[in-house]
């Protein structure tokens, strides 16, 4: 069932005066986060969600995380009506109350706790223009999986309302320091439900998630020096990936999960070197006599994307995977770092130093053209979702060091939540978890 | 009997998005009736996929602060060693020169400012600055390693000039 935006016709269209930014703050009424809405013309479904009945007695607010998921996604507003009573996915609502007050969307649902301990998620969606029902899921799961339903539930209304592919069930990995204490977690695409997978008295940089998931490769000074290690995340076991004299780091899986990319001072200088996933001799991917570092494969394979300060200053440049053709790809400002690239392969996030402030910015490859992202002036570590809609960074916010998720266009951005102290080095991994 | 006429609408609704049929004077003010009853599908369960933490902080404590005499201070953006460290250096090219079997590992580091990976090379550019001064003065190469902690492991916390002429450095350490 195809359905239409066009038929969402009560659009939030922001202010007519092409000049004129908003700035807009929402409180959720379950805050999880605050999300910051900013520019014009910003096209928004309003979207309302009833208290799943139950859900009281249970131990997540289902419908608070399926509501904080989509309005993270810049495409959702939520929007409260009053006195509907109780409504759960069996009940038929009276959709007119909800037209009155300029929702587009409804969803509804309950959630019971079964004999054997599990709980019963159950949710409907919508359409309540058309008088639609668009469908509804139920899971039966564990406490601790109530936060992942809710994530799976909100994947599948933006798809059905979106038309495009949910990312809100997959999970990122991030590092935090507290003390001298670092840890590498693994958390749902929110930000919560985070579980260690390494803990060190060393500092750990440079995650990065294999394609399939499995995997995480990264940079632990744990010997003392940068060396890259592979980690299987379900299992805890660690496989050393580089160790070779000198400084081993930014580890990139190509998108086969055959090899993997990164930057090796063997010969001295930082090189880039392609090496094979499961281990063996690195292999020599560009010569030069400048600093090459940050490779990161095209999601084609074809090209890899890198930083150097070939041309006096730190630019990102692209050749081919066979090391041919290198071309420049940033040309404005002195300081440009930190590639990713989006799935389909057209956006570029990156640093740019803009006048001492480190920010992100987004390019289309198609046009060159780039915008800036934030206006904050730490980030660092840009990383895309995997349905390409949303960019994760790490930035610092009242003194503390702190993980954002963004629209492509920056209109908007919300904090993530997570573990205490200093968030950092945030890559979001990929569907399938 | 509105469960019906809701069905039949639904239908209707379901040919497609440019139905004429004007489905915002349907009637579904009926809160009480549960026409969907038997159509929730049921998705499989889902589950979180568990982690094995892996801990490795009852390792040794590493070596704290250095001894001044190891330490040598860059300039921002610089990986040239200033003639008042070249006294220093000669002094570690003496004592290796004199031990063959005694290893020396260089460790680069930069301020704050900037990427982390970024910073790794830069920080790696300045032990390896050290390491060619060493060199020059007849170090042999197999005794030297030059590494990096980029921005990771700055001497002295803060965020301003006086923090970062601290941190802009390579250390001598002896294995």
């Amino acid at each position: 069932m195809t359905f239409c935006l066009s038929s969402l016709h009560r659009l939030l269209v922001g202010l007519c005066f092409a000049c004129a930014a908003v700035l807009v703050l929402v409180q959720p009424a379950h805050a999880q986060f605050r999300v910051e809405v900013s520019g014009v013309g910003l096209t928004q479904v309003p979207i309302s969600f009833v208290a799943f009945k139950g859900q009281d007695a249970a131990p997540q607010k289902i419908s608070a995380i399926v509501q904080a998921d989509l309005e993270r996604s810049g495409q959702f507003r939520p929007v409260e009506v009053a006195g509907v009573g109780v409504l759960d996915e069996l009940t038929l609502p009276n959709l007119a109350i909800f037209r009155q007050a300029g929702v587009d969307a409804l969803v509804t649902g309950s959630i019971s706790k079964l004999a054997d301990g599990r709980f019963d998620v159950r949710y409907r969606l919508w359409d309540v223009v058309k008088g639609q029902d668009l469908g509804g899921q139920s899971f039966a799961v564990t406490a601790a999986d109530l936060r992942l339903a809710a994530h799976r539930a909100a994947d599948f209304i933006y798809e059905k309302l979106t038309g495009d592919k949910g990312a809100f069930s997959t999970r990122i990995a991030y590092v935090t320091k507290a003390a001298q204490r670092y840890q590498l977690w693994v958390a749902d695409a929110d930000g919560e439900n985070a579980a260690p997978a390494l803990a060190s008295a060393e500092p750990i940089i440079s995650p990065a998630w294999s394609p399939d998931g499995s995997q995480l490769a990264y940079v632990s000074f744990e010997s003392r020096k940068p060396v890259v290690y592979a980690h299987d995340v379900s299992s805890g076991k660690r496989r050393l990936v580089a160790n070779f004299k000198g400084s081993n780091s930014a580890p990139s899986w190509s998108p086969d999960g055959k090899t993997i990319a990164l930057t090796l001072s063997l010969g001295g200088g930082s090189q880039l070197f392609l090496i094979n996933a499961n281990g063996g001799e690195p292999r020599r991917w560009l010569q030069s006599s400048s600093i090459d570092t940050e490779p990161v494969f095209a999601p084609d394979g074809r090209s890899i994307y890198f930083v150097s300060d070939r041309g006096g200053s730190p630019q990102i440049y692209r050749a081919s995977v066979t090391g041919q053709n290198v071309e420049r790809v940033t040309f404005t400002g002195t300081y440009n770092i930190s590639p990713a690239l989006s799935p389909d392969g057209r956006w570029l996030a990156y640093i740019s130093r803009v006048g001492g402030a480190f920010k992100l910015h987004m390019m289309d490859l198609q046009s060159g053209q780039v915008h800036p992202i934030s206006d904050s002036t730490s980030d660092e570590s840009p990383s895309f979702s995997p349905n390409g809609k949303m960019v994760v960074y790490a930035t610092q916010q009242q003194g503390r060091e702190a993980l954002m998720t963004s629209t492509l266009d920056g209109r908007v951005k919300a904090k993530l939540s997570g573990q205490g102290g200093d968030i950092r080095e945030p890559h979001w991994g990929p569907f399938g978890r | 009997m509105k469960r019906w006429i809701w069905m039949g609408l639904m239908s209707a609704v379901l040919t497609g998005c440019g139905t004429s049929v004007p489905l915002n004077d349907v009637p579904v003010s009926d809160a009480t009736v549960k026409p969907v009853a038997d159509t929730t599908p049921v998705a499989p369960a889902a589950s979180s996929t568990s982690i094995a933490p892996v801990d490795l902080t009852a390792q040794a404590p590493q070596a704290g602060a250095v001894n001044e005499r190891r330490v040598v201070y860059f300039d921002y953006d610089s990986f040239v060693i200033k003639p008042e460290f070249q006294s220093l250096i000669a002094e570690h090219a003496r004592s290796l020169k004199g031990q063959p079997a005694r290893k020396a590992v260089i460790e680069g580091h930069t301020d704050e400012r900037g990427g982390r990976e970024y910073n790794l090379a830069l920080g790696q550019k300045r032990a390896e600055a050290v390491v060619t001064a060493l060199t020059i003065l007849g170090v042999a190469g197999s005794q030297l390693e030059a590494v990096s902690f980029g921005k990771e492991k700055p001497a002295v916390q803060g965020t301003d000039e006086s923090a970062f002429t601290k941190n802009r450095r390579a250390e001598i350490r002896y294995r």
